[in-house]
């Protein structure tokens, strides 16, 4: 089948634009792009007919990657309906997202190194979710977070910029430090890395012996998670990452890479239906992230950080799925979260890039009939997230509020209450930008069609995504055997208690922002203290750096080097030694000076000597 | 005389010819020692093809007496690792001649000179299965090295060499001194005759002899290495040599200590190399860690790097003394990557030099507007030492922590903190370097790779990304090498602890 076609296409682009594209066009560089990408999707595609129906996993072996000991680590890339569900959202967004950014970035210094780095970027995201074994997972793992900084980070100039793109690589590599730590425990529990091997292994496993080692694992993988995917604690990095350009945040750090986690979760479902604790831990982490997440999304002024927050809260939710044994569940808020988010960032791009890169929402607003598109699209998006009913959101959230309403009834109003949320602040940020009257000082102007274009197949996927891609029912054989099946009964009445806070949320922002305009700031001024803390995201940047990131850096500089290496260590023993020796010989005051080559030329001298008086004695043979 | 000892005898002849070569011509003294190191690594690499044939017992070997009494011989052979140590070494050697085309001009010929010496050196160090030989060949290396710091260095570069020096000499007279105490017992320098010897219990050693034999050669080994708390002079030696001094240093020499504590402290003690073990992997933790964060806040370039190579080097030793296949073959695949990546490191650092004449952080910022090439190579370079999969460091640190995780899983939780915190100092000085405005002062020196400076790197990244995926073209003949280590080592443990209960049993 040639799978490994489906990754190296778009690193060909990538070695193409990175090598090339300072001597080639814009239009040859766009079209490398895209054509890899696309080319890439056609084979996803063309691959996964010839694969139907694709209920067993398919394997194809290139080589071997490290062979040591008892370890083996191939370079295998399987196929099975999780994966291929991933795939067509990884090569099918990514696809639309690359195609925008050839108008979003038309104008921008060090295009050719922006199309390098996102074609990089579709590589390793397909290498993760291709990958046969945790190593190959891994590999994808780290290569994304490298074009994460690298995009992030791309328009270096801006210290910012450069800040948040080593932010996002060093708070994602202490994640990758729990991931690593469960591979090995992986290796030495089950002698292998290789999926099927390691969960067959985890089945038969008496439960006595495995509690222990399997609720360890699934820990370490959930830090590797909440790395990637932005959750408590590790979430700081990915309102930071909306320095990267609006594209990027779109594919990256919404759609696909930030997803990484919940997939990776799926992909171990073996491991974690066996450790209930940790089951139980990625469930209150996703939520409390979802939570906590919301509440800064309420009032944040900076329209990509209202989506930012919505992100890190969404990907709360499906880690919400996962945690409660709901995989199928998150693996489909996954995939209609891409949908609506992705929407929701491109249109947000095309709302910056009419207001000449202003993305303030305090100076925006009555650009409804300004840029009626992008105006539309968002609209989808917003209805889309705000799970109002049969939109793609709407089925994804019903599932998850229907797995939680299963288990415990405090996680299901926790999660309906977030819903609420995050209708309220989505629509809060539709109603001051597109509603009232234009307050900034630019002249908005529609996007180009490169840009509509994408928008409007997004914003199909996001109305109708949802009904026509049924993930749960599409999953079902990856999760055969390991979840326990049982349809939960879905009542008409949990159906409307389950719509419910979307409709209220919307009603709420629209009696706030544009029924009663003034009433935000009076809400804002008699809760003035909450506002503060939800403004500046409850501190927790500043916590960091006060209790982890400057405590290490003043150890290392005043103790561990200037007190440990150069004054107990070097000045102590080595000079106290060296002096010692010195005085005794008398040989300090030869120390200065060209004699220290006398002294380096007597030591050959001496060995010259040794070695031939040793020949002489020997008798010179 | 088969093609290694024309190897080894080559570069010997290389540096006698370049000392007769005329004082004056200084293009001529170049062109030779380039042309000639590169023929040599040519022909190292014909070394190849027998060794991975048999990577486990010694090939190329050559065993003739040298001098009767005492008997010392010249017996050489190399098995799976000391292949690639050879390689590292002849693969250096031209390339940091190439990198001090321009950097040198004061005793132009002197300086290539020695550079052939050392190569002499290091190829016979890794090599030599004569202790009194290796012997040699260790203090060989320390001469050229000594001078390289010493002549062509910065500003403190006598103190910095004669630190080197004097540190080294210490660890190495304890070693001269054991293995001739080894001689008095066994009658023989003679390496594989030796492990004979202790295998038919013709030769034994008691308990306490043991443990004063493993720690006099363990001392020597450690201070090259460098091990925490030994590593102080490597920062001042880096800091003050020439580019390729440092280059040389970094790459292949460090890895004289690594490759001594394989090649003689594991086989030949294995008791005391296993009863020492867990204070030595808490010293090698305590580097990973220590040189880490004392990297984290060095403001001048190379002295990060060198605090970086005391973290990445404690992995090796980590490695070494969790004693298992996967901590052994990590290891020696962390001392190749770490040869190339921090080779390539110091070699990029000096083209830096080369631009701006500073080697503090504070004096660049912005050098990726002007020279785009030199940065994107630098962050290979950087993604490489930090452990990016599909680069060569990766393989390596990973087995490493799989081999101690199977021992103790605390050591792994500790030693990879070295990974997120090499992330961090590393990528702190490159947007430090390489992002930002870019400064007047920077604008003006700063052109992006030439030519030659591509020739340098190139082999390089070439390496970085092949040791990074086609990670078995190399560990296959290494991890067979490391078997036979292994294998006596059990062996060896078993032999005495049998002896042990039969000794019990007679009581």
């Amino acid at each position: 089948m040639q799978l490994w076609l489906i990754p190296l296409l778009p690193l060909a682009g990538a070695a193409i634009n990175g090598l090339t594209g300072r001597r080639t066009s814009k239009t040859v560089q766009s079209m490398v792009a895209i054509g890899s990408v696309l080319l890439s999707f056609l084979w996803v595609v063309k691959t996964l007919m010839a694969l139907m129906p694709l209920e067993e996993r398919y394997v194809e072996h290139y080589f071997t990657w490290m062979a040591s000991g008892a370890l083996n680590v191939g370079v295998d890339f399987a196929v099975d309906r999780l994966t291929a569900v991933m795939l067509c959202v990884v090569t099918g967004i990514g696809t639309l997202i690359h195609i925008y950014a050839t108008g979003y970035m038309h104008d921008e210094e060090g295009y050719y190194r922006f199309f390098a780095y996102l074609n990089l970027f579709m590589f390793f995201m397909l290498i993760l979710v291709l990958g046969g074994n945790f190593l190959l997972l891994f590999v994808g793992w780290e290569g994304v977070g490298l074009c994460s900084y690298l995009l992030i980070g791309f328009y270096f100039v801006k210290k910012s910029a450069s800040d948040a793109g080593k932010k996002a690589f060093i708070v994602n590599r202490v994640g990758d430090f729990g991931f690593s730590l469960a591979m090995f425990l992986i290796v030495v529990t089950f002698g292998s890395l290789d999926f099927p091997t390691v969960f067959a292994k985890a089945q038969q496993l008496p439960i006595e012996h495995s509690a222990g080692i399997v609720t360890a694992i699934c820990l370490l993988l959930l830090v590797g998670a909440t790395g990637k995917s932005a959750q408590i604690p590790l979430y700081v990095w990915l309102p930071d990452a909306m320095e990267g350009p609006t594209p990027v945040s779109a594919l990256i750090h919404a759609a696909t890479m930030v997803t990484a986690g919940v997939y990776m979760c799926s992909r171990s479902a073996a491991l974690f239906m066996k450790a209930p604790i940790a089951m139980d831990t990625v469930a209150i982490v996703g939520l409390a992230t979802a939570v906590m997440a919301a509440t800064i999304g309420l009032v944040q002024n900076d329209i990509k950080k209202v989506y930012a927050y919505s992100t890190v809260s969404q990907l709360g939710y499906m880690f919400l799925a996962v945690g409660l044994g709901a995989f199928s569940a998150g693996i489909y808020h996954v995939v209609t979260h891409a949908f609506f988010k992705a929407l929701l960032f491109l249109g947000a791009g095309s709302v910056i890039h009419a207001c000449h890169h202003e993305q303030d929402m305090r100076h925006m607003g009555g650009l409804r009939k300004k840029i009626p598109h992008t105006f539309n699209v968002l609209l989808i998006a917003a209805l889309a997230i705000a799970g109002f009913p049969f939109m793609s959101g709407w089925y994804s959230k019903e599932e998850i509020l229907g797995a939680a309403h299963h288990h415990h009834m405090w996680m299901y109003w926790a999660a309906w209450v977030t819903a609420g949320m995050t209708a309220f602040y989505v629509f809060r940020s539709i109603f001051l930008t597109f509603f009232g009257e234009y307050k900034g000082h630019a002249h908005p102007h529609e996007s180009p069609w490169s840009m509509l274009g994408p928008l409007y197949v997004l914003a199909a996927l996001s109305l109708v995504g949802g009904y026509f891609f049924n993930i749960p029912h599409i999953l079902e054989p990856v999760f055969r055997g390991i979840v326990p099946e049982g349809h939960m009964e879905h009542s008409l009445a949990d159906m409307i208690l389950g719509t419910s806070p979307g409709i209220i949320g919307i009603f709420l922002a629209y009696v706030v922002y544009v029924a009663k305009p003034g009433m935000a700031d009076s809400i804002k001024n008699s809760f003035s203290g909450v506002y503060n803390v939800l403004l500046n995201k409850y501190f927790v940047d500043e916590a960091y750096d006060a209790t982890i990131i400057h405590p290490i850096e003043r150890t290392s500089r005043n103790f561990l080097w200037k007190v440990v290496d150069a004054g107990i260590i070097d000045n102590g023993f080595v000079h106290g030694f060296s002096g010692a020796a010195y005085n005794f010989g008398g040989m300090l005051r030869h120390l200065q000076g060209g004699l220290i080559r006398n002294y380096a030329a007597w030591t050959v001298v001496g060995v010259v000597f040794i070695l031939g008086a040793l020949t002489v004695m020997g008798g010179g043979r | 005389m088969n093609l290694l000892d024309i190897l080894i005898a080559a570069p010997l002849l290389g540096f006698l010819i370049t000392l007769m070569l005329p004082k004056g011509n200084a293009g001529l003294v170049k062109l030779f020692t380039l042309i000639f190191s590169i023929g040599v690594f040519a022909a190292s690499l014909l070394l190849i093809g027998p060794v991975l044939e048999r990577p486990a017992v010694m090939t190329w070997v050559t065993d003739a007496p040298w001098i009767g009494t005492p008997a010392i011989r010249y017996h050489v052979g190399m098995d799976g690792v000391s292949l690639w140590l050879v390689l590292l070494s002849t693969l250096l050697t031209p390339i940091s001649i190439l990198l001090s085309w321009k950097y040198i001009d004061h005793r132009v010929k002197e300086f290539f000179a020695f550079l052939l010496l050392l190569e002499f050196g290091l190829i016979g160090v890794f090599v030599a299965v004569d202790l009194f030989l290796f012997y040699v060949f260790w203090e060989v290396c320390l001469v050229p090295m000594y001078f390289l710091i010493g002549i062509w260095g910065h500003d403190r570069r006598i103190y910095a060499a004669v630190k080197f020096f004097l540190y080294t000499m210490v660890g190495s007279v304890l070693m001269l001194a054991a293995i001739l105490y080894i001689y008095s017992k066994a009658g023989t320098f003679d390496y594989p005759a030796l492990l004979l010897m202790m295998e038919s219990g013709k030769f034994t050693m008691t308990h306490l002899e043991e443990t004063l034999l493993f720690l006099a050669f363990f001392l020597a080994f450690a201070i090259k290495v460098p091990l925490f708390p030994l590593h102080t002079w490597l920062p001042d030696a880096h800091v003050e040599a020439p580019t390729a001094g440092s280059v040389m240093l970094a790459a292949v020499m460090l890895k004289m200590g690594t490759y001594g504590l394989l090649r003689f402290c594991l086989p030949m003690f294995p008791n005391a190399s296993k009863e020492n073990a867990n204070w030595i992997v808490v010293l090698a933790i305590t580097g990973i860690i220590f040189g880490a964060l004392v990297a984290l806040v060095q403001p001048n370039m190379k002295k990060l790097v060198a605090y970086s190579s005391v973290s990445h080097l404690g992995f090796v030793v980590l490695g070494l003394f969790s004693g298992n296949q996967w901590g052994l073959d990590g290891a020696v695949y962390v001392m190749l990557a770490h040869g190339i990546s921090t080779g390539a490191l110091f070699m990029l650092v000096g083209f830096l030099y080369e631009r701006q004449h500073s080697l503090e952080i504070k004096d660049y910022g912005g050098v990726a507007t002007p020279a785009p090439w030199l940065s994107t190579v630098f962050l290979v370079t950087t993604l490489a030492s930090i452990g990016m999969p599909m680069l060569n460091n990766f393989v390596g640190e990973f087995l490493v922590l799989q081999g101690a995780s199977q021992i103790n899983i605390w050591w792994a939780v500790f030693a990879a903190t070295g990974v997120i915190l090499s992330a961090c100092y590393m990528l702190w000085m490159y947007q430090r370097t390489f992002f930002g405005e870019t400064p007047d002062s920077v604008k003006h020196h700063m052109h992006d790779l030439g030519a030659r400076e591509w020739a340098c790197i190139v082999p390089l990244l070439v390496l970085m990304v092949w040791m990074g995926i086609a990670a078995q073209s190399f560990l296959p003949s290494i991890g067979a090498s490391n078997k036979t280590i292994i294998d006596r080592t059990a062996l060896q443990t078993k032999s005495t602890t049998t002896h042990a209960e039969v000794s019990n049993h007679g009581r």
